[in-house]
């Protein structure tokens, strides 16, 4: 009973923590994007625009849930719920940091380590593209529709890329549950033994979360905003938090597989976890800031005809190293 | 083929779309992103500006060529009033002439940083847009500084200029023309050096020298196709003879060609400004011509003819012959001509805008041809359209 309050009080600060987090990379994106552009970014709402989320999320919510005519209801009201959901799923798995003690009980900073996290990981994110499908399906526009044609061929490819780099990790760990993975990364961060896996993680996960310069699922110059063309109000901030939340696990989760999750000299291992993350979400800021987009077929055909037999070359490269070191 | 088996869906894009660069309307027949066929729809943004140049004077005109192409003002100016200054045969003095070739190739820069700005937005560059218009407003500041107006500034005259340059012009003018290439080089790293924008831009919306003389386009357009026709080479006007300056030329004529002949055009304008500041010498900026300028303030209280020359002019406006005039300039979008009628009154008894963009927008279709639907937004910005000047 103490375990399942327990777990009930951690989810809860988590999603506070979540729904924080996404107001306010909201508000750091456009502040840095401000300062890469020469301009101010948002300083109206409160000191520096620091309540500037709040009054977006109060606006949103307060918007009309308006509705195209010949829509298909139910589909078109899931789909946001679908994109929301499996992003929130995902930090069950994520080890923010090792056991601490906690008013004399030991409490571990993370909600579950499944012996298959990473599976569980992959597994939701790819559920994450039906919100996206579906969306754009649903929503009976041209503009949604290619949106979210391209969006799930996009993510589908990529996925199998981001995948690649992540089995490769898991045979240099031996494990597929994050919290070990990262306790085998003590004395050694994996990026070291790694580097092709995570500079193909890093391409991966770029596209998988639809930032520049693979954001062609809602390329404004094209489709205006692709699969969220006619979503407004709070269901397009459900879109909106998927994304960022996205944007927040890949980070962690580059964190997490690569650069040696919550290890690091003197400071408190939650704190070497932010700032890890901190470091990919400024860094996918920073391209968005300078990249032009590619193209919808050229972004294809990097994926599968460059991104996933690097891979693979990379787990056989892996594999056979892991072999020899056990012999 | 039979209708009923051709998979292609037809989009409308526009005529509120965030990349068609106003209220351009296309509507786009896809199969799957490959494109089958584009047809602009045009006149969103028609102002009958041409029919109510009818019915004005010659001299109250000036205020709509800035208003129809609004990115490169001086320029649309100039080729207003040297079309009326070939009606009356009359030419301004040096000083004035020196003036004006400065301020168009100071819009010609302005222009061209919008639509670098804006063509690297179109492939999401959005930082880009920042830093040109930025540099931007460092022009629009030295011809507000000059004629009082940021846009739509009235300050060629018939016969010369509204009035002579201010104080600081020259160090102000330096201070941009000495940044300039400095900053072009930033850009050219920016966008040059990425593969990305190589890839989106390279064999990108390609038209052959022929199509793009067929369809009479001018400007970067046609010169990004090869064909070395720049309307201040080919027809001199207004002094620009006695300038040096290159006329650069692209081979493929797809995107990147286009955008290369652009960012050489602003260098090139950089230097001939450096040449007319070195030209710049004192005299009158206005012809001395009482049937055509007003005569200056100090006259009026001593000379009574002067005064009727004043009244005259203010009340009923110039006179020019009988006759017919096309008098065309280079504009950053190509040749901008004016056709003139006079019937010997004071207002134009006709005015045709020859306008580049409308002729460049018509080769649209051919450039984005079995591209894809993302292409057309390139091609689009590398056409550089401005709608009111391709609408009138």
């Amino acid at each position: 009973m103490a375990d399942l309050s327990l777990a009930a009080v951690k989810s809860a600060v988590l999603i506070f923590l979540l729904l924080t987090t996404f107001a306010y990379m909201t508000l750091l994106e456009r502040k840095l994007l401000g300062k890469f552009q020469v301009r101010y970014g948002p300083n109206r709402v409160g000191p520096l625009g620091l309540l500037q989320p709040l009054a977006d999320g109060v606006k949103l919510l307060f918007k009309e849930s308006f509705r195209p005519a010949q829509v298909d209801v139910i589909v078109y009201l899931v789909a946001p719920t679908i994109t929301m959901v499996t992003s929130l799923v995902v930090y069950a798995v994520i080890p923010f940091g090792p056991e601490v003690s906690f008013f004399g009980r030991r409490v571990t900073l993370y909600l579950a380590d499944v012996n298959v996290g990473i599976l569980l990981i992959l597994a939701a994110s790819s559920i994450g593209v039906y919100g996206i499908i579906l969306g754009g399906w649903s929503s009976n526009n041209k503009y949604s529709l290619l949106g979210s044609l391209r969006s799930s061929a996009q993510l589908i490819s990529y996925e199998l890329a981001l995948s690649l780099a992540v089995i490769a990790v898991v045979l240099t760990a031996g494990t597929l549950s994050l919290v070990e993975i990262v306790e085998a990364q003590q004395r050694l961060w994996f990026v070291a033994l790694q580097p092709v896996g995570f500079l193909i993680f890093l391409v991966a996960a770029i596209a998988e979360t639809n930032r520049a310069p693979f954001d062609l699922p809602e390329a404004e110059q094209e489709l205006v905003a692709g699969y969220q063309t006619e979503y407004g109000g709070f269901k397009f901030a459900m879109f909106y938090f998927g994304e960022y939340i996205g944007i927040v696990t890949m980070s962690a989760l580059a964190t997490t597989l690569f650069w040696g999750g919550w290890n690091g000299p003197l400071l408190p291992p939650v704190v070497w976890f932010a700032l890890k993350s901190f470091v990919f979400i400024f860094f996918l800021i920073w391209l968005r800031a300078t990249m032009p987009r590619v193209r919808h077929d050229q972004l294809m055909a990097f994926g599968w005809k460059f991104l996933v037999p690097v891979g693979l070359l990379n787990i056989v490269v892996t594999s056979i190293w892991v072999i020899l070191r056990q012999t | 083929m039979n209708e009923l088996t051709r998979e292609t869906l037809v989009l409308n894009m526009g005529p509120h779309h965030p990349s068609t660069h106003g209220v351009l309307r296309l509507i786009v027949e896809l199969e799957g992103e490959l494109v089958l066929g584009t047809e602009p729809v045009i006149g969103y943004l028609h102002t009958g500006f041409e029919k109510e140049m009818e019915t004005r004077t010659y001299h109250q005109n000036i205020v709509f060529p800035p208003r129809i192409e609004y990115l490169a003002t001086m320029i649309e100016e100039h080729a207003y009033v040297l079309a009326v200054e070939k009606l009356l045969g009359i030419r301004p003095p040096a000083r004035a002439e020196v003036i004006r070739i400065m301020m168009a190739e100071l819009s010609r820069i302005a222009s061209h940083l919008v639509w670098l700005g804006t063509s690297a937005v179109d492939v999401n560059v959005s930082s880009l847009l920042m830093y040109c218009f930025n540099d931007r407003e460092r022009i629009l500041d030295i011809l507000e500084m000059v004629s009082g107006q940021r846009m739509m500034h009235g300050y060629m005259r018939i016969g010369g200029l509204q009035w002579d340059l201010p104080d600081g012009f020259e160090q102000a003018v330096r201070a941009v023309i000495d940044d300039m290439p400095g900053r072009l080089e930033e850009y050219e790293r920016l966008l040059g050096d990425n593969l990305i924008w190589r890839k989106r831009t390279e064999g990108i919306a390609v038209l052959n020298a022929d199509d793009a003389l067929r369809y009479g386009c001018t400007g970067p357009v046609l010169r990004g196709s090869g064909v070395g026709y720049d309307v201040r080479r080919a027809f001199p006007y207004g002094g620009y003879d006695e300038y040096e300056f290159e006329v650069p030329l692209g081979r493929a004529g797809d995107a990147y060609d286009r955008y290369l002949v652009r960012m050489e055009e602003m260098r090139q304008s950089c230097r001939i400004i450096r040449q007319a500041l070195e030209r710049l010498e004192p005299g009158p900026v206005l012809v001395d011509d009482r049937k055509v300028a007003l005569p200056p303030r100090r006259e009026l209280v001593r000379s009574m003819e002067a005064v009727i020359h004043q009244f005259k002019l203010v009340s009923e406006g110039i006179r020019p012959p009988v006759g017919e005039v096309y008098s065309a300039v280079e504009s950053p979008r190509g040749e901008k001509g004016y056709y003139i009628v006079s019937d010997g009154s004071n207002r134009p008894s006709r005015v045709r805008v020859r306008s580049a963009s409308f002729n460049n927008l018509q080769a649209l279709p051919v450039m984005v041809f079995r591209n894809q639907v993302a292409d057309i937004v390139v091609a689009i910005a590398s056409i550089d359209i401005v709608l009111g000047d391709v609408d009138r």
